[in-house]
């Protein structure tokens, strides 16, 4: 490759610590405004994709009164193309585990949870092992702070916090209506701080290295590196820990197959990249966000038949529970396939991206609201390819 | 009481009787059985206080909970999109001839269930599958037919 070749970073996989759980040690004896301090200083942002500024979800949820609070780990990870969250609960999770308990210090918390998808329950036997693990060493530490696993059963929507808390409750993963959020109102009706798996991680390298060598890392509005599922047509396929704030024309110099055409950036809730627009296109938050998802797609792939299992996916993972959702993706499919077999005109692709529309800012949540993301700029940038 | 009443018995006994055990509870059942019947339902829903539309309601939504009986070797294909690219449909091809049976069916002898599932998360050595919970990756031809008929061999 190249001297273009874009810096490889090793937070999250890199060392811990020599000694077990000392970060965790050093980090439960300094006091909440510290941590919190070094944590708003490091700038970090939630990376499950969503960018939340994780000190300020943390400091709401320490402020809010109630003697149950909780946190949660998201360990739902069910976005296409996106594998790092198994990868980093089977190398590094005793770097989960810690901080989650640095979490639960810090809002006072007296129990974590991770909810772990159900494709992945070839993990628990493993996960369950370290969490012994953990729990002797906390036990030890004299700080009592017990994380369980919970596992999910097949609902891509459960990655969706609200629908995560009912599905732990016992309920359909529906999601609920925000405000109140979880910091207020989570699992059980109490303040809960949930977080994705990579953000535990960050949070405990940050207090290892401390946030102003985390800040080296990455662009102003998207501090730190980011782990990144790399699939779909590429010679080299799999995970790998980058800056933020890298331009995608980058990316797919050292990613690509030399024929790529576009990348689908967030997985199918996120945005698609075409050619001309991989120059102007920074990976961040400041530019198009991903929770580490990165498909590449060759010419000799139809966009057509990209959107279309987007949407049969979108159709079989919405959870049913409002009108915009359940039956605008199911429209959307149906549409597409219309327009393809000639059945109806080209021009019916406009009403399709305004139904999208509508569902952006009328749906319950993300799942709903997101869809418009692809379908939107596949069917912009593809157009030709929806209708021959 | 009924075999079936034991397993929910202790499954109750193992993790109580709030609402919050109702899904650890449904899984432990389709763990033993691969499937919830409704005579499950209406126990569980006798031991947890709830009314059995609440059981069925929790149930019917989780893609893994099936209320519809299934062989004892569930094989959950992926075919989301880059599993999709990169072959999948040999995969589906290589085991319907294989079992005799189509994507949704279950071997007559009850030993297979063939089902497509949205991605599993292994979309870098695609394509992949699930048969129940033990994850086969970078699939092709020979590979799903080597696995399969081992499966078939431990019989």
């Amino acid at each position: 490759m190249s001297e273009s070749k874009l810096k490889r970073v090793d937070l999250i996989f890199g060392e811990y610590s020599s000694v077990k759980f000392k970060v965790l040690a050093d980090t439960l004896k300094r006091s909440n405004e510290d941590i919190l301090e070094d944590l708003t200083e490091s700038g970090l942002k939630g990376r499950g994709g969503a960018g939340f500024p994780t000190a300020i979800k943390w400091k709401y949820a320490a402020e809010t009164p109630s003697k149950e609070k909780y946190v949660i780990c998201n360990a739902d990870e069910g976005e296409p193309g996106t594998f790092k969250d198994r990868e980093i609960l089977t190398r590094v999770p005793r770097k989960v585990f810690s901080g989650m308990a640095i979490c639960g210090k810090v809002i006072g918390a007296q129990k974590g949870f991770i909810y772990l998808r159900g494709e992945y329950q070839f993990l628990m036997p493993e996960l369950k092992r370290e969490l012994e693990q953990y729990n002797e060493h906390m036990s030890k530490m004299g700080f009592d702070f017990p994380i369980e696993i919970v596992l999910g059963s097949g609902a891509y929507i459960c990655g969706e916090e609200s629908a995560l808390f009912e599905s732990m409750e016992g309920y359909r993963g529906e999601p609920r209506n925000k405000p109140p959020f979880p910091t207020t109102y989570g699992y059980m009706g109490k303040p809960t701080v949930i977080n994705n798996v990579e953000t535990f991680v960050n949070v405990v390298m940050i207090m290892r290295l401390g946030p102003i060598q985390f800040k080296l890392l990455g662009t102003s509005d998207s501090r730190g590196s980011k782990v990144f599922s790399v699939s779909g047509d590429t010679p080299i396929p799999g995970i790998y820990e980058l800056e933020l704030g890298m331009p995608l024309e980058k990316f797919v110099e050292e990613f690509g197959d030399g024929d790529t055409k576009a990348v689908q950036v967030g997985g199918a809730a996120g945005f698609c990249v075409p050619r001309k627009k991989f120059t102007e296109t920074v990976i961040g938050f400041e530019g198009v966000p991903t929770g580490g998802s990165m498909m590449l797609f060759n010419s000799s792939r139809s966009m057509y038949n990209v959107l279309h299992n987007y949407l049969e996916f979108f159709e079989e993972e919405s959870c049913g529970q409002c009108t915009p959702c359940r039956v605008g993706c199911q429209q959307l499919r149906k549409g597409i396939v219309a327009v393809k077999k000639g059945d109806k005109q080209s021009l019916y692709l406009d009403q399709l991206m305004k139904l999208a529309e509508s569902m952006k800012i009328s749906a319950k949540c993300g799942l709903g609201q997101s869809v418009a993301n692809s379908f939107s700029s596949i069917v912009y940038n593809f157009r030709e390819e929806m209708i021959y | 009481m009924t075999a079936n009443e034991h397993l929910i018995r202790d499954l109750v006994e193992k993790h109580g009787t709030n609402r919050t055990a109702l899904i650890p509870i449904l899984q432990g059942v389709v763990e033993t059985k691969n499937f919830i019947s409704d005579t499950d339902m209406t126990e569980i829903a006798k031991e947890l206080d709830l009314s059995a539309a609440q059981v069925f309601g929790t149930a019917t939504f989780y893609s893994f909970l099936s209320t519809e009986p299934l062989g004892k070797y569930v094989i959950r294909v992926c075919k989301t999109i880059t599993c999709d690219m990169h072959g999948k449909r040999t995969i589906i091809q290589t085991i319907e001839e294989m079992l005799k049976i189509k994507v949704g069916e279950t071997t007559p002898n009850k030993k297979f269930s063939l089902l497509e599932t949205n991605c599993l998360g292994w979309c870098h050595e695609g394509p992949a599958m699930l048969i129940n919970e033990k994850p086969f990756t970078g699939l092709t031809h020979e590979r799903v037919h080597d696995i399969i008929s081992d499966y078939i061999s431990k019989l």
